[in-house]
């Protein structure tokens, strides 16, 4: 525990120390403030956005689409993926898709899905369900396929019906490699939609972030970034929080 | 060959469906322009030489940055294991940094170095470096420890079981986090161009589409997309082959 703390500590003081290695070099007049504004800037500027209710705008549209596509992404991906690990006809269909879509840089089909679905949220979103889906469904076949074989038998030979025996076996049993998935496709969906906002513009943090570059306006860029990693950081913090939630009844928990 | 074409028949299912569904108009060819004129635009832009040299232009990018972010992730990961202060200071921000939204970086590089090769070199290196150190790390930090003994007991100085002995048995991590790194290059790439570029794939698929020439830009989207593909690909075999003394 002691260690614990003091290894929090040590990381929590070297982020203070880059902090302030920021404010200097900017203040120190060796880089223009258009280069790298001064910290104190940058949050004043997130202060000022976060009053005028500006940022809740940004990064409430943000987080919807990003959250939306996950949404769509992750229960598709699993109910997919555990219907492509039952069905031999399925698999041979998707697995040449899944073998050729997972690492294709599906990024590029952006400007396709803007010219059939418009520029609003329904492009963005599709586009993150688009990405986010891979990880969750490779990962979903990967442990449904991974469960051991005795375990259904032992269930269906207790009586368990097919659906049943999906439900109370498979689907615990895939569940931490499951998870998993879910856990590499929440950064996707979030780095899909703020590409997808950079190139569209509008609301949403990726679009005010474009917008501050074009206006040549650094601490606006700035400002969103330093937002963009706090959203980055907090999903993934929780996305951790909910698996060990989940998993409590699972050996990794005891660890 | 009748094996590989078995097990790829439901692209070619999809390709078939493609070309049946723009044919009989059932969408619009500004949507959808149908496949064979997508491969007759795809030869006229590889005839006239601009697939080449946008895709030229595109490869040094993601080819820099990606040597960049391999070198020193690589080096950066396999230290932190290696010396434990360079771990205390190093691994909260690698902690914090990783799940940044690298594409946020987009716009700072193009503040910083213009919107020339400079900035995507630099996008790249800083996005994709986290993913080699972190297998680095992982890689080194489970060394066998017998193995660290025996390189010792016989004489190897520090500096040689680093080589020897760690970096050999941190490979199949560091060449796992390599994959992720190359993936991650082409999407960067892509996004980069596509938002702040003169020339590059990206660029052209924007300029294209900006300008209507739909089954042109449908014909890049497909080169990029298929290049990542062909990337993994040939990278998978190759590490296959790297990691064949592994059993």
């Amino acid at each position: 525990m002691a260690t614990l703390i003091g290894r929090s500590l040590a990381g929590a003081s070297l982020i203070v120390v880059l902090l302030v290695a920021w404010q200097g070099l900017a203040l120190s007049g060796r880089v223009t403030p258009f280069m790298l504004p001064p910290l104190t800037a940058v949050l004043e500027r997130i202060a000022r956005d976060a009053a005028s209710g500006e940022l809740a705008l940004q990064l409430g549209a943000t987080l919807y689409r990003a959250l939306a596509g996950f949404a769509v992404a992750s229960v598709g991906g699993v109910a997919l993926g555990l219907l492509v690990a039952r069905f031999a006809a399925l698999r041979w269909f998707f697995d040449p898709i899944i073998s050729v879509g997972f690492p294709m840089p599906k990024i590029a089909f952006l400007p396709i899905v803007v010219l059939w679905l418009g520029f609003h949220d329904a492009s963005k979103i599709a586009m993150v369900i688009v990405d986010a889906i891979f990880p969750v469904l490779t990962a979903t076949i990967a442990g449904a396929q991974a469960v051991p074989r005795e375990l259904l038998w032992s269930a269906k030979s207790m009586g368990a019906s097919d659906r049943q025996a999906w439900r109370e076996i498979v689907l615990p049993a895939a569940l931490p490699e499951l998870l998993t998935g879910l856990q590499v496709a929440l950064p996707i969906a979030l780095i899909v939609c703020i590409v997808a906002e950079m190139m569209t513009g509008g609301v949403g943090l990726g679009g005010a972030m474009i917008k501050a570059m074009r206006f040549a306006d650094s601490r606006g860029v700035f400002a969103a970034i330093v937002e963009i990693a706090l959203v980055g950081y907090v999903l993934v913090k929780l996305m951790g929080a909910a698996r060990r939630r989940l998993l409590i009844w699972h050996p990794e928990a005891q660890r | 060959m009748s094996a590989a074409l078995g097990r790829y028949l439901p692209l070619l299912l999809l390709a078939l469906t493609w070309e049946a569904v723009a044919r009989l108009g059932l969408v619009s060819s500004l949507a959808l322009p149908a496949l064979s004129d997508v491969a007759a635009a795809w030869w006229q832009l590889l005839a006239s030489g601009e697939l080449l040299t946008n895709g030229a232009a595109s490869l040094y990018r993601a080819g820099a940055g990606l040597a960049l972010a391999i070198s020193i992730g690589g080096a950066v990961g396999i230290l932190m294991a290696w010396w434990r202060p360079l771990l205390v200071v190093a691994g909260p921000l690698v902690e914090l940094l990783y799940p940044m939204p690298k594409s946020a970086l987009i716009p700072v590089t193009a503040l910083w170095l213009g919107f020339g090769d400079g900035s995507k070199i630099l996008l790249i290196f800083l996005g994709c470096m986290l993913p080699v150190t972190i297998g680095a790390f992982n890689g080194a930090r489970g060394t066998d420890q017998a193995l660290l003994w025996s390189a010792r007991s016989m004489g190897a100085g520090r500096l040689g079981t680093l080589w020897d002995v760690v970096v050999p048995s941190a490979l199949p991590e560091i060449l796992n986090g390599i994959r992720s790194a190359i993936a991650l290059s082409f999407v960067l790439l892509v996004s980069a161009e596509l938002i702040v570029a003169r020339d590059g794939l990206g660029y052209m698929i924007g300029f294209l589409g900006a300008g209507g020439v739909y089954d042109a830009m449908f014909a890049v989207v497909l080169t990029v997309a298929l290049l990542g593909f062909a990337a993994d690909r040939c990278y998978r075999r190759a590490m296959n082959r790297v990691l064949l003394w592994r059993l």
